[in-house]
């Protein structure tokens, strides 16, 4: 919980698991789990690119979706990420859509 | 290696369809010592349940949910009925529990019972899913796998999978449901009712998320490259629902698989009865287990080491009608792309910080 404003923030997403023995998780001392967060949003970002919506971390408890004509949206956990994004955009993100993988494969 | 939090209560979930012997199974293996701390919630399709007066075993343990189908309107009621249960076991209401066995309806699909416990954010701190156990009807099971989605989502879903009533059924008829269970589902354990124990329960769910793992992943992707030479007409279920295996020569990113994992199963969840799957990530010496049924992934297993000197990435799915190769190529282009997107990695400065 975030000590100055109280929020709670419990995401225990796979992809940054809380840290226990056995665990594979980068989410273990403050500078790994910021250095992942970055990297992570960088990399959403990259992939969010082509329908011009971006995300980013807010206070390491929530995530904030932008789009380009201003709307925003904060959401928990990672879980949301493409639900949300997805409604944001008006449009699916598609992994096996192969004009969408064109357009990722450009980035690269 | 155990991935429960200290002092979770491991949970096994029985899984099967109608009348193919889970009551059977639960009520022998609650007689062994192994099993003599175990609580059991049963839940029920039907106005009138009946499984629970099959149960010799009742006592205060033993907590029957009745409203109907575990996939829509139980959620709330399992949540309720191990947050109960919690709660008297630590005021010491009832007798002390080192373990939650939760049978489930025959025409449940075991998915939302799993995600409410992972998720929910009391019930994650205290109890751990151990492993899914499926029965199959030697009899009917071919049947109820071809006809039935639910069957076929119970077996995608389970870590061993439990072969009953082998006695009333001839052995070609059991190699046939043998073979057609491990096109369904390579990773999971097959064993003969008669031969199932109460260590097919106990097994930490870290050793089951692992073990035999690689042959099962090397088995799919042979049967991969089998496909597409042959057809298989006799598949159990259709050949839309097929087991297959992405294999990766060179380190995975972590951020980006995780990033292209969720947007797929999103997309795709319904769809992807099971990922399993042992990764070379790039930074660290020692593989990576990651497992998930339909869009639930559990936490990623950190293995003790390499099985040998291969150290090919290996996803193994099971889908329904998904095409193998676009997913292959969808996970090599996120993948490529990290290296763009991700390149400060490569330059060597924050490696050497690399958590373990």
């Amino acid at each position: 919980m975030c000590s100055l404003c109280g929020i709670l923030g419990c995401d225990d997403h796979w992809t940054s698991a809380i840290a226990r023995p056995g665990v594979y998780t980068r989410n273990i001392d403050r500078l790994s789990r910021r250095r992942e967060a970055a990297d992570r949003m960088k990399f959403a970002n990259a992939v969010l690119s082509p329908r011009r919506i971006s995300v980013s971390e807010w206070q390491g408890t929530s995530y904030v979706l932008s789009s380009p004509t201003g709307r925003t949206q904060i959401f928990d956990s990672l879980a949301h990420l493409w639900p949300e994004a997805e409604a944001m955009a008006g449009r699916e993100f598609d992994p096996l859509d192969p004009i969408y993988l064109e357009q990722l494969k450009a980035l690269s | 290696m155990s991935e429960q939090p200290i002092g979770a209560t491991p949970i096994n979930l029985l899984t099967g369809f109608l009348g193919s012997g889970k009551t059977t199974l639960l009520q022998r293996l609650l007689t062994d010592p192994a099993m003599a701390s175990a609580a059991v919630l049963i839940n029920e399709f039907g106005e009138v349940g009946l499984d629970h007066h099959l149960l010799d075993r009742i006592d205060d343990n033993v907590v029957l949910m009745k409203s109907g189908c575990i996939c829509c309107t139980v959620r709330g009621e399992i949540a309720d009925a191990l947050l109960g249960l919690h709660s008297q076991r630590a005021r010491g209401d009832i007798p002390w529990f080192d373990r939650v066995v939760i049978e489930t309806t025959g025409l449940a699909d075991p998915v939302p019972a799993l995600s409410t416990i992972q998720s929910h954010p009391v019930l994650r701190s205290h109890f751990s899913i151990a492993n899914v156990v499926t029965t199959v009807d030697a009899v009917n099971g071919a049947k109820q796998l071809s006809d039935r989605l639910e069957a076929i989502r119970q077996v995608g879903a389970a870590d061993v999978v439990v072969i009953t009533k082998t006695d009333l059924a001839d052995e070609t008829r059991t190699s046939d449901l043998r073979a057609a269970l491990t096109r369904l589902n390579p990773t999971a354990r097959q064993v003969v009712a008669a031969d199932a124990a109460s260590m097919d329960f106990i097994a930490s769910s870290a050793a089951l998320r692992t073990e035999g793992w690689d042959a099962a992943a090397r088995h799919a992707a042979h049967d991969h490259d089998h496909h597409h030479r042959h057809h298989h007409a006799d598949d159990a279920a259709d050949a839309k629902i097929r087991s297959f295996a992405i294999t990766v020569d060179g380190p995975v990113d972590w951020t980006a698989f995780g990033v292209w994992l969720t947007m797929l199963l999103n997309r795709h969840g319904d769809r992807i009865f099971r990922v399993k799957g042992i990764l070379n990530v790039a930074g660290e010496d020692r593989p990576v287990a990651i497992h998930g049924v339909q869009r639930l992934v559990h936490a990623p297993v950190h293995m003790s080491g390499w099985p040998d000197a291969d150290r090919l990435s290996r996803i193994v799915f099971i889908v329904d009608d998904l095409d193998p190769a676009r997913i292959e190529a969808s996970f090599h282009v996120f993948n490529r792309l990290s290296e763009k997107v991700l390149s400060h990695r490569a330059s060597g400065c924050l490696e050497s910080a690399a958590p373990r």
